[in-house]
């Protein structure tokens, strides 16, 4: 089965690793992630201020290119995900930005070049936005990745960190309960992990204020890194390139700020996923974390 | 802080636009701190989420605009999840932050040239995107 993919620019720049681990992941599940065939950045971040249109327009293009090719688009990025959602949600429910963004759209003489049959007709949200998670759940079915898996990951202590992006708003985004999230808990027991809960699932990591000020986000992500770590977890799964950055990479500095700090490797659950459905290595690559998994898995004889 | 207070001043134009691009409703908040109890960087904050709720409450936009606050928010939005009211403050710190910087009020936060040399080959193009947008306009 075909599935419209849109990866977003973190995933075809430095998050390769995880848009490798997804598309494998989703052929052995028998799906193939079709990439759009054109697509832009989506802008990253929603307006949260309620005049802006300009600001929704890379989201509304990104989901009339989808509505060409299916209805469903499937992401992976935390950010891209809301980004997709929320602007999706404004095309199906606010007329007048609905009208104005459509206006931007059909202005676009650009993209009617490259694409023929580019915004025939208004985009007004026959796109279906998910994410990867949710087809996992949805369209796979965990019963059926249950079924699949080849490797006994049952000795691997697992902390799902589910950050902002997919929770909330809770009334637009829909994806789980906004405080007790649950669904890659149940992800991780149909691939046979041990699945370790931690208060800190929900907290921010940080998010972009990385860029202005790094010791912010190293505050925040060292909460959650302590937090699943005092519940005795081997490793971090999440899927947001930004999360996964700011959690891994902002070790170097916990490392100093901390005495006995216990570092812990954090991967995005595709590469786990891989794992346990006995993917080639060459598909699970991961060199470009801080933190290496490689000495754990191998201890775990899962490498 | 001594205020003097009116029906002009609680009422002014200045929060009258906040309201209108922030999409909330500031007199909804009965200030139980709940959001400044539930933010990741309130400690980094000079005046916290609920106190910049209640000056807007009392029409004291300056002091939130001059804030280090506004360039803080995360736009985790822990706040709103956690409101008993449905108030988004990180809404409101858009709202001030889109005042200050369509008005050309101050410089900018992040330094366009210095994030080039520091962050594009390493961190997420996201972050790097998110906090120009967020934080440049």
């Amino acid at each position: 089965m075909k599935i419209p993919y849109y990866p977003g620019c973190t995933l075809h720049e430095r998050a390769l690793d995880f848009d490798k681990a997804s598309r494998e992941c989703a052929r052995a599940l028998d799906i193939e992630l079709e990439e759009l065939d054109i697509w832009t950045c989506c802008g990253a971040v929603f307006p949260l201020t309620t005049d802006s249109v300009m600001d929704i327009l890379a989201g509304v293009r990104n989901l009339a290119y989808a509505a060409r090719l299916g209805d469903k688009v499937v992401t992976l990025c935390s950010f891209c995900y809301n980004v997709l959602k929320r602007t999706n949600k404004v095309m199906r429910e606010d007329p007048e930005k609905r009208e104005k963004a459509n206006l931007f759209l059909k202005a676009d003489t650009e993209a009617r070049e490259k694409i023929e049959s580019y915004l025939k007709e208004d985009y007004v949200g026959q796109v279906d936005v998910l994410h990867y998670i949710e087809m996992l759940r949805d369209v796979v079915g965990f019963d059926k990745i249950r079924e699949r898996v080849k490797v006994d990951l049952s000795g691997l202590k697992v902390a799902p960190y589910y950050g902002c992006m997919l929770l909330r708003p809770k009334n637009e985004m829909e994806f789980d309960d906004h405080e007790q999230p649950t669904i890659f808990e149940d992800f991780l027991e149909a691939i046979g992990c041990e699945v370790v809960d931690f208060p800190m699932k929900t907290e921010c990591c940080g998010g972009f204020q990385v860029v202005r000020e790094e010791d912010t986000a190293v505050a925040c992500s060292q909460n959650v890194v302590n937090s699943a770590a005092r519940r005795d977890a081997d490793i971090i799964i999440t899927t947001c390139p930004l999360c996964r950055y700011n959690l891994d990479v902002l070790q170097k500095q916990m490392e100093k700020n901390v005495s006995g700090f216990r570092k812990l490797p954090v991967v995005y659950f595709t590469q786990l996923l891989g794992i346990a459905l006995g993917i080639d290595e060459e598909y699970l690559d991961f060199s470009d974390n801080y933190v290496d998994p490689r000495p754990l898995l191998a201890e775990k004889s899962l490498v | 802080m001594r205020l003097k207070l009116s029906s002009e001043v609680v009422k002014g134009d200045l929060v009258e636009r906040v309201e209108e691009l922030s999409g909330q409703n500031l007199s909804a908040c009965y200030q139980c701190g709940r959001c400044s109890a539930g933010c990741p960087v309130v400690e980094e904050m000079d005046i916290v989420p609920s106190e910049v709720i209640r000056l807007l409450q009392l029409g004291q936009v300056e002091p939130t605009l001059e804030s280090e606050t506004i360039w803080i928010c995360a736009s985790c939005l822990q706040c709103a999840s956690r409101c008993p009211r449905g108030v988004e403050f990180s809404s409101i710190c858009d709202a001030l932050r889109a005042i200050v910087l369509r008005k050309r009020l101050g410089g900018t936060v992040v330094d366009a040239d210095e994030v080039t040399r520091t962050m594009v080959s390493d961190a997420p193009q996201m972050g790097v995107v998110g906090a120009l947008r967020k934080l440049n306009g």
